[in-house]
């Protein structure tokens, strides 16, 4: 633990009483990061940056957004045409979303190939995946408040799944609607919840952060840090790298705002909701579709649910199915090749999601449902048993520097 | 404490372990009747309640014809039925159905088969009660989001749908005026 020193009076004074400057000196400054992490490693602190982003243009669309079924459609127009800059703020906050769960969905992909889920960070991945699902009931919200079409019927179809639950399904339903289908109860509480729980996600943020913090961020070799030479102060270092990959991003994002807003969006919703009428296909927002695609792979209601939900209660207990103690895929050649057998069938199950429930997409839904399921509970656990790891480096230094001496990056730290 | 007597030690730890369950259990008690409330409050208010019966008029409803009423939110369907739709609902056999129920017991007047029109797999509004649209194998209605197939007696027949669309509680006030709800 290094003791800041700070020259500023006030700043010394507060720090004093109040050490937050010594909490953040040591935190995002010296904080030590493994020195070889690459670009996948940028993908947590976009995440960040996206969740931040939602909030602010989120705070900012409620004061101009009305929460009633005969008002919520034109209040959302009325943003798109009327407000001052409303059209950006709202293209902002839908693509947001989009790019939110790009964002997540590459930083999981990341911890599942490095292994990052392993002892000691189990309850790391745990709070990952707790924030993922809280982020899935947020967007789902979310997606109803424009009562849309797709607002309105991906909804009731949503909330339709707890139907499912043997004897008190129904009374669940009807306590989530507030009535006997969806209507302005339901759009009342959705927005309340939709409002705060970005904050819950905030909270548990911060409880990911702190377990990362207590034992540092893994790394693409997934060997632990012996000591400084195997590290780098965050700041300059990734502060520079996180801000250089952040520009790739906004560059991208901005792309999609200003030129294919309504790329990852549907037609349909800017349909006002009509309880009367379903539209021909119903479709969730991309971001669901995978999972969408197994709900649908099952051909019982709930049996569907169940493996639906079980596809991300899985995830929860992936640290204790991995039996293997190499953390990088790097070194685990059998494994590699799995992952990205997953990573297909997950694109696979979510171009299923999209496609009508009939004929060879059923067919193919199941066998790539029953892949998913197989990956995690049964290659995972036996996996080790066949397997023959490559050969693990001595330390991070070792592949980085291939035998020059680590002391610049040694010295270095000694004179900070 | 050392100076009294081992057993009025004991006693007097007795004491404080009931006192501290009972504490804990009176605040479990009130901490659950004030969530109560809380959660309760999302179950449907007094008006939505209220909101419970519709009146249809059925005179103009022509044979083969179909009409969509709001009810509690929700559509009901009500078809009027032509003889040989009768004939089929009366006639399949309901051993191999998912959900086995005999037509007579689904329907007060044969001619008028009355439904809320909402699938029972996921809730969305089966198609057929437009002239143009797509009525499913069994000629009933026909579910577009996951591809459940109804009868003319609105049974489930073919898809992911777990039973027969509801037949909501209604009485016939004259012949062709209902009452739901």
């Amino acid at each position: 633990m290094s003791k800041a020193k700070f020259k500023n009076p006030v700043v010394k004074w507060i720090d004093h009483r109040l050490p937050i400057f010594s909490f953040m000196d040591h935190e995002l400054n010296h904080y030590p990061t493994p020195k070889n992490l690459n670009y996948f490693w940028n993908f947590g602190s976009l995440a960040g940056i996206a969740l931040v982003t939602m909030i602010i243009t989120g705070i900012v669309l409620s004061m101009n957004y009305t929460a009633h079924v005969d008002y919520a459609f034109d209040s959302v127009e009325r943003i798109m045409r009327d407000v001052n800059h409303g059209w950006l703020i709202r293209y902002i906050h839908m693509n947001g979303a989009s790019f939110f769960f790009i964002v997540v969905y590459i930083h999981i992909f990341r911890g599942l190939y490095y292994g990052s889920y392993k002892a000691p960070r189990e309850l790391l991945w745990i709070l990952g995946v707790l924030i993922l699902l809280l982020m899935m009931a947020t967007a789902f919200m979310g997606y109803v408040l424009p009562w849309g079409q797709m607002s309105f019927w991906g909804a009731t179809v949503i909330t339709n799944l707890f139907s499912a639950i043997p004897l008190v399904g129904e009374s669940i339903v009807t306590w989530l609607w507030g009535g006997f289908s969806v209507d302005n109860s339901t759009l009342n509480r959705f927005f309340s919840l939709h409002f705060v729980l970005p904050f819950v996600i905030v909270g548990v943020v911060i409880l990911h952060l702190v377990a990362l913090h207590r034992f540092g961020s893994n790394n693409p070799i997934g060997i632990d840090v012996k000591g400084t030479q195997d590290t780098l102060p965050f700041n300059p270092y990734y502060t520079i790298k996180d801000l250089f990959g952040l520009g790739v991003f906004l560059t991208i994002f901005a792309a999609a705002v200003f030129f294919f807003p309504n790329f990852m969006g549907h037609p349909d919703n800017y349909i006002e909701a009509n309880p009367m009428v379903t539209p021909a296909h119903i479709v969730p927002e991309w971001y669901f579709l995978p999972f969408y695609a197994i709900l649908r792979a099952i051909p019982d209601k709930l049996g569907g649910v169940l493996f639906m939900f079980g596809s991300i209660a899985v995830l929860f207990v992936i640290p204790w199915l991995d039996r293997s103690s190499v953390r990088s895929s790097q070194f685990r050649p059998i494994f590699k090749i799995f992952f990205w057998i997953l990573l297909a069938d997950c694109v696979l199950l979510g171009y299923l999601g999209a496609m009508p429930a009939e004929g060879i997409y059923v067919i193919l839904s199941r066998i790539a449902t029953a892949y998913y399921f197989f990956h995690f509970l049964i290659l995972f656990p036996l996996l080790p048993y066949i397997e023959k790891t490559k050969p693990l480096p001595i330390s991070i230094s070792e592949p980085v520097l291939s035998g020059s001496s680590p002391a610049s990056a040694f010295a270095f730290r000694e004179k900070k | 404490m050392s100076t009294k007597s081992k057993t009025k030690n004991n006693k007097d730890e007795g004491k404080r372990d009931f006192l501290m369950v009972s504490t804990y259990a009176m605040a479990g008690i009130g901490a659950a009747s004030f969530a109560w409330p809380l959660i309760d409050q999302m179950n449907p208010a007094a008006d939505t309640l209220a909101l419970a019966s519709t009146e249809i008029d059925l005179s103009s409803l022509e044979e083969g014809q179909a009409i969509t009423v709001k009810w509690r939110g929700k559509p009901v369907f009500v078809r009027h039925r032509t003889a040989e739709e009768i004939k089929n609902a009366q006639e399949a056999s309901i051993d191999d159905m998912r959900d086995p129920e005999k037509d007579s017991d689904r329907v007060t007047n044969e001619k008028y088969i009355v439904l809320v029109g909402v699938c029972t797999h996921l809730g969305c509004v089966p198609l057929g009660q437009k002239s143009g649209d797509v009525k499913g194998q069994y000629g009933g209605w026909f579910c577009p989001c996951h591809g459940s197939h109804y009868d003319h007696s609105g049974r489930i027949r073919k898809g992911p749908a777990p039973t027969n669309l509801a037949v909501p509680s209604y009485e016939f006030l004259s012949d062709t005026l209902i009452k739901i709800g």
